[in-house]
């Protein structure tokens, strides 16, 4: 299946989407975390999108890029770009709402939720995800989807900016032949 | 000829001196660091990154300060750290260096951090370890010591973030210290378009403007207009002769008082990579001051430190691929 045979959703909509299946789950004590780089774009945009509730229930937000905490370092290094985590928030009792763009082998998941643990204890952690492409290798799965696009491993999704900001759905390169390649390239900032 | 620095991908290898390093490289050390310093802040202030593996500090000089961040450093990166004073064990017993080496690779040994008083150690026994094995110099002789070159760089990044509008003065023992070779090296990589050295004739290498920087024997001159001072310790134990009248003398001429500082640009920063001889080559009341980052030098060594072995043991076993 060639990449002109897929026809990709529509990132916006889908935002506005996850945005009205989120908004029932804010509550005080609830607090958004986008996992870099796409999950911390659409965290920023639904700070946007649920300002309404965000500012009543007083929620907070944060960032986090997985790196120090990938299960491939040993293979890959580190990424030429790492960017620091940005929780300024006390994270014991918290109910996080963690934010990913393309849920792909839950390996990214995993490391996130390991550093969370690194800053406290959450009361809970909700998975949201833009996409869920299938393919996980891990008993880890998006409890919030904006939609399931089955791809093959060889395929590479991937969710990218606009210069002005949108955001959109694009097949990549594949960078690796082997499954568990979820990393994203930097080229799109 | 290849640089022993870089493997055949173009990635760090070993980490011996400044010079020869991509830009790319330095920046990437730096960035990487910024994230680091994150995690110095939270509860758990460790990340997995070098879980079973295992540094070991190999120093054949004494150096509390330096030996103490490189361990932290490694143990926040989750790593096992031996530090071994070499002077006071084997290598008095009459065991040479490499022999010492071998030993502790034989013990499964991941990375070196070297540590030694004649120049070009770390060279040596990087040119000596199999591929797997990583060294960082951490200070060889008069040459070099790179990563107290970085956090400098890194420390003044922090406060000026634009290094291509800054005019950084260098003052004190050039002649003797592998931090200024370091730090200038570092500094006019990164585009720095102006950096000083301050010294007596008798303490500054020879054709030391081959390094591209400006040459003062003057403080009132020197320091005029900088925005960065960067204070070097009077290497009272590398001194031979009468290089110089007394302590007192250096200070009266060379010293970095509240006055001469007045000099440099109202928000100038200072620094100095320790121990500092107070009274020597700066005053308590600038060491202690407002405008002194001393103290911030120290947190962000830490940082830099890890971004470095973070650098180094990261893509070994799949290393070609992507």
């Amino acid at each position: 299946m060639s990449a002109a045979d897929i026809k990709l959703p529509n990132a916006e909509q889908l935002l506005n989407d996850l945005a009205q299946k989120i908004e029932p789950l804010l509550q005080a004590n609830t607090a958004l975390v986008g996992i870099q780089s796409g999950g911390a774009w659409l965290m920023h945009r639904l700070l946007v999108l649920l300002a309404d509730s965000i500012s009543t229930h007083a929620i907070e937000h944060g960032t986090l890029d997985v790196s120090f905490y990938r299960d491939d370092f040993a293979q890959r290094g580190l990424k030429s770009e790492t960017r620091p985590s940005q929780i300024p928030f006390d994270v014991d009792n918290k109910h996080i709402i963690l934010i990913d763009d393309v849920f792909y082998t839950g390996r990214t998941t995993r490391a996130a939720m390991n550093e969370l643990f690194d800053y406290g204890r959450p009361a809970s952690i909700t998975l949201v995800a833009l996409v869920n492409r299938g393919g996980r290798e891990l008993p880890i799965a998006p409890q919030i989807v904006g939609i399931d696009v089955p791809l093959d491993a060889e395929q590479n999704l991937q969710l990218l900016q606009h210069s002005n900001g949108t955001l959109y759905l694009a097949l990549q390169p594949s960078l690796s032949s082997t499954p568990s390649s979820t990393i994203k390239t930097d080229s799109h900032e | 000829m290849n640089n022993p620095q870089l493997d055949q991908d173009g990635r760090l290898r070993h980490l011996l001196s400044i010079e020869g390093l991509p830009k790319k490289i330095l920046n990437q050390i730096l960035d990487t660091a910024e994230s680091f310093v994150g995690v110095a802040e939270r509860e758990v202030k460790k990340v997995p990154l070098l879980r079973g593996k295992t540094v070991c500090n190999l120093f054949f000089e004494n150096s509390t300060r330096t030996r103490t961040t490189f361990e932290i450093a490694a143990k926040r990166l989750s790593a096992d750290v031996i530090s071994l004073n070499v002077n006071s064990s084997s290598q008095s017993k009459g065991e040479t260096i490499l022999d010492t080496v071998d030993n502790l690779i034989a013990m499964h040994a991941d990375m070196f951090v070297v540590r030694h008083s004649q120049s070009g150690a770390a060279h040596f026994i990087a040119k000596h370890v199999p591929p797997h094995i990583h060294v960082i110099n951490a200070g060889d002789g008069r040459h070099s010591h790179p990563t107290q070159g970085l956090l400098d760089v890194f420390t003044i990044r922090k406060y000026k973030p634009d290094l291509h509008n800054l005019r950084v003065a260098i003052v004190g023992d050039i002649l003797h210290s592998r931090v200024a070779r370091s730090e200038i090296h570092a500094l006019t990589s990164l585009g720095v378009p102006e950096v000083r050295v301050i010294a007596p004739k008798t303490l500054l290498p020879a054709q030391v403007e081959k390094l591209g920087v400006h040459v003062y024997h003057d403080m009132k001159a020197g320091l005029k207009d900088v925005d960065v001072v960067m204070m070097l310790r009077l290497q009272n134990e590398r001194m031979s002769g009468a290089m110089l009248p007394s302590a007192q003398e250096y200070f009266k001429t060379y010293g970095l008082t509240q006055e001469k500082l007045r000099l440099a640009k109202p928000d100038a920063i200072v620094l100095h990579p320790g121990p500092m001889n107070r009274g020597v080559e700066i005053d308590s009341s600038v060491a202690d001051g407002a405008q002194s980052v001393i103290l911030p030098q120290v947190t962000y060594g830490i940082a830099v430190r890890m971004a470095v072995m973070a650098m180094l043991a990261g893509g070994q076993s799949g290393g070609t691929q992507s």
